[in-house]
C-alpha cells in the first residue's frame, strides 16, 4: 500500500476539502469530478489489472441508484404508490427519516450491486476478451430498456428521489463530501489491494489466466471477487449520484452507457490503464476536457469524444501514466540495467 | 402480453404478416452481418462502426432520393461511396490497430461510431427516415396481409448481392486472395499476396456490402443517426450465433433475427423490439459459454 506521500496527496487533501468554500459555484462539477475518478478506478480494477475489459460497468451503477432509490422510499412510503404519484402527492420526510434511509439505502446499494455482479460472473466469466466487452454492454443496454419498461418503479418517466430536508446549499456540500469520500475510500481500498496477494493474482490473470490457472489460482473466484469489488463502489456512487440530481431516469441518468459507461473506459485508457494513478490522471483530464468541450462546443462534443478514442486506443495505446513509465522509469522505482540498455 | 397472444391464435393471418416482414427485414441484417463475418473472419478485427455504415449508406440512398435520384439507383451509388469511404477509414485507422491486441480495434471502431453517428446527425438532424421509392403496396388475404413491393424488390436485390459476393469470393483472384490470408496470413505473404492490400479490399468490401444493406433498409424500414448500434449488435448477434465462414448459418440466424424481433416487438410491445436484440445477444453468448464450459469438461 502507498504510504502517504505529503507532497503527492497533501494538495489533493486541501484542494478537496477548500473546494466547496473557495469557488462555490462549481460546487457539483468538482462532486461529479470525485464520482468520475472513483469510476475510472473501479473500471480499472477490471480492465487494467485483470485484463477483462467491461464495456457495461455502469449496469452497477445503475443498480446502485434504483436499489438505493427504493430502499429510501420502501422505507417510509408504499412504492407503488409514491411512482404513481410522481410528485404529485407531497411525501415529505422528517430529517432523521430521511438521513436513516440515506445511510441504509447508501449500504443495499453496495452490496446488493455486489451481489448482482456476483451472480452475474458466474454466467459471464467463461467470456473472454470482446466477447467479454460485447457481452457487458450488452447486459448494460438491456437493463436500461427493461426499467425503461417496469410500471413499479416509474418506468421511463423516472423517478423522485426523496427530498432533502434543508437548504439547497447544505445538500450539495453534503453530496460533495460523500462523493469525495467515497473517491477516497476506492483510492485507498484499491490501492491496498493491489499490494496484496490478491492484486498479484489478478495481474497474473490479465497476464496469461491459463498459466495463472495452471499455478493453482481459482481464476473465477478472484475474477468474481473483482467484479465483486469494482461493483460495490460503482453501487454507492450510483446512490449518491442519484440522490444529488435528485431524480433517476432509466436511459438518461442511471444507465447512461453512451456517456458515462464510455467515459470510464476512456479515462482510464487516457490516464494509462493497469496503474493506480493512470485513472486518477485520466479522469481528472477527460473531465475537465469534457466540461470545456460541453460548454463551447456544443454539437461537436461527441466528435471531439470520439477523436479522442480513437487517438488514444491507435496512437497513445499506453496512456499519460504508461508513456511517463516509459520515460522516466527510475522515478517509478523501476531499475534499468545498464548494461542491457548500452547495446 | 397474453392478449396479444390470443390474437396470434385466433387470427393466424397476423403471423403470415409478422413472418413475412421478419424476413425481408431479416434479410438485409443477414446482407450486414455478412460483411461483419468477413471481416472478423479475415482480419480478426470486431467492427462495432458495422451498423453506422449501415446507416450511413442509408443515408447516402436517402439523400440522392431527395435530390429525384431514384433510391434504387442510389443503391449502386451507395455501394460505390462505402468502398471509398471503407478503404479512407482503413488506411487512417484499421491498419494501425491490427496487429494489436483486440480490444484495442473494438474501441476505436467504437469511438469511430461515436464519430460518425454525430456527424450524421449534424449533417442530416435527428430525424427519423425513410428513403420513398413509391412503389405500389398490395394487400393479400382479404386485406389481412400487406406488402409493399419494394419490400419485394429489396428481398430478391439481397439475394442477388449475397450470391455476387459469394461468387466473387469463390472465383475471383482477389477473392481467392482474401480466403488464402484468413487461412494463414504468413502463408499468403510467402506466397506473394499483399495482405496489406487485401485487408484494405476486405475491409472496403465490408463497408460497401453495409452501404447496399443501408441502401435497402432506408427504403424498406427507417433511418435515423443513432439506430448504427443496434444494427451493430444484430450483426454481432447473428455472428455469434452462426460463427464465421458459415454463410448459411448467417443467412438463417440473419432471417431468424428478423422474425424474432417481429414477433418479440408484437407480443411484448413496440418498446421491447430494442431489448428483444440486446437480450438475445446476452442469451446467445451465455449458450456459447456454457456450450464450451461443457466441451472443456469433456477434454479434461
Amino acid at each position: 500500500m502507498e504510504s502517504f506521500n505529503p507532497k503527492l496527496h497533501l494538495p489533493i487533501l486541501i484542494f478537496g476539502v477548500a473546494a466547496p468554500f473557495v469557488i462555490p459555484g462549481v460546487t457539483i462539477q468538482i462532486a461529479v469530478l470525485w464520482v468520475m475518478v472513483l469510476f475510472a478506478l473501479t473500471w480499472d480494477i477490471m480492465g487494467g489489472q485483470m485484463g477483462y475489459n467491461s464495456l457495461g460497468n455502469i449496469l452497477f451503477f445503475g443498480s446502485g441508484m434504483y436499489i438505493s432509490a427504493l430502499v429510501q422510499i420502501s422505507m417510509f412510503a408504499n412504492v407503488s404508490e409514491y411512482t404513481a404519484s410522481s410528485g404529485a402527492v407531497d411525501f415529505t420526510y422528517t430529517n432523521s427519516e430521511y438521513f436513516w434511509g440515506l445511510g441504509w439505502g447508501i449500504l443495499a446499494a453496495g452490496i446488493g450491486s455486489a451481489l448482482l455482479a456476483a451472480s452475474l460472473g458466474w454466467t459471464l466469466f467463461g467470456l473472454r476478451g470482446p466477447y467479454f466487452a460485447i457481452g457487458t454492454l450488452g447486459i448494460a443496454l438491456t437493463a436500461g430498456e427493461l426499467m425503461g419498461t417496469w410500471e413499479w418503479v416509474g418506468a421511463g418517466g423516472g423517478l423522485a428521489m426523496p427530498v432533502y430536508p434543508g437548504s439547497a446549499d447544505g445538500k450539495s456540500l453534503m453530496f460533495y463530501f460523500m462523493c469525495f469520500f467515497a473517491a477516497i475510500g476506492t483510492y485507498l481500498f484499491c490501492s491496498w489491494l493491489y499490494s496484496t496477494r490478491f492484486g498479484l493474482a489478478i495481474n497474473a490473470i490479465r497476464d496469461d489466466e491459463q498459466k495463472a490457472e495452471a499455478m493453482g489460482i481459482h481464476t473465477l473466484r478472484y475474477k468474481t471477487i473483482a467484479w465483486s469489488v469494482s461493483a460495490f463502489f460503482l453501487g454507492i456512487s450510483g446512490a449518491l449520484f442519484g440522490n444529488m440530481t435528485g431524480f433517476v431516469e432509466p436511459l438518461e441518468v442511471a444507465f447512461p452507457v453512451a456517456t458515462f459507461g464510455i467515459f470510464m473506459v476512456a479515462m482510464s485508457l487516457l490516464g494509462g490503464k493497469g496503474t493506480l494513478w493512470g485513472p486518477i490522471l485520466g479522469a481528472v483530464l477527460f473531465h475537465i476536457l469534457k466540461e470545456f468541450t460541453w460548454t463551447y462546443f456544443l454539437g461537436w462534443q461527441w466528435v471531439a469524444l470520439g477523436v479522442l478514442i480513437i487517438v488514444n486506443v491507435v496512437f497513445f495505446q499506453q496512456g499519460i501514466m504508461g508513456w511517463l513509465m516509459e520515460k522516466f522509469p527510475e522515478r517509478f522505482g523501476i531499475i534499468v540495467d545498464k548494461k542491457e540498455t548500452a547495446k | 402480453m397474453w392478449d396479444n397472444i390470443s390474437i396470434l391464435t385466433a387470427a393466424p393471418v397476423f403471423n403470415i404478416q409478422l413472418i413475412l416482414d421478419g424476413l425481408f427485414i431479416g434479410s438485409t441484417f443477414a446482407l450486414a452481418a455478412y460483411g461483419l463475418a468477413l471481416v472478423w473472419g479475415v482480419m480478426n478485427v470486431k467492427n462495432l462502426a458495422q451498423g453506422d455504415f449501415v446507416i450511413m449508406g442509408g443515408y447516402v440512398a436517402w439523400w440522392l432520393g431527395k435530390q429525384g435520384i431514384h433510391p434504387l439507383w442510389g443503391l449502386p451509388v451507395s455501394i460505390v461511396v462505402m468502398f471509398v469511404f471503407g478503404w479512407v477509414v482503413y488506411v487512417t485507422i484499421i491498419r494501425r490497430v491490427i496487429d494489436k491486441d483486440m480490444f484495442t480495434s473494438l474501441l476505436a471502431t467504437f469511438g469511430l461510431a461515436i464519430v460518425l453517428a454525430q456527424a450524421l446527425n449534424l449533417m442530416f438532424g435527428p430525424e427519423v427516415q425513410t428513403a420513398e421509392s413509391d412503389f405500389a403496396i398490395r394487400s393479400y388475404f382479404d386485406n389481412s396481409v400487406t406488402v409493399a413491393d419494394i419490400k419485394l424488390v429489396a428481398f430478391g436485390l439481397c439475394g442477388v448481392l449475397a450470391v455476387a459476393v459469394v461468387l466473387f469470393m469463390k472465383n475471383s483472384r482477389m477473392g481467392q486472395a482474401i480466403r488464402a490470408t484468413a487461412q494463414d496470413a504468413r502463408a499468403a505473404r510467402v506466397m506473394g499476396i499483399d495482405t496489406d492490400k487485401v485487408y484494405a479490399f476486405t475491409f472496403s468490401l465490408n463497408a460497401a456490402i453495409c452501404g447496399a444493406a443501408g441502401a435497402l433498409i432506408s427504403m424498406i424500414w427507417v433511418i435515423q443517426p443513432f439506430y448504427g448500434i443496434g444494427h451493430s449488435i444484430r450483426s454481432f448477434v447473428i455472428v455469434t450465433a452462426a460463427g464465421f465462414g458459415n454463410l448459411g448459418g448467417v443467412i438463417m440466424a440473419g432471417l431468424g433475427l428478423g422474425v424474432m424481433e417481429q414477433y418479440g416487438g408484437f407480443v411484448l410491445g413496440a418498446e421491447f423490439q430494442q431489448a428483444c436484440v440486446v437480450g438475445l445477444l446476452v442469451a446467445v453468448l451465455i449458450y456459447r459459454q456454457l456450450e464450451m464450459r461443457r466441451h472443456r469438461q469433456v477434454v479434461q
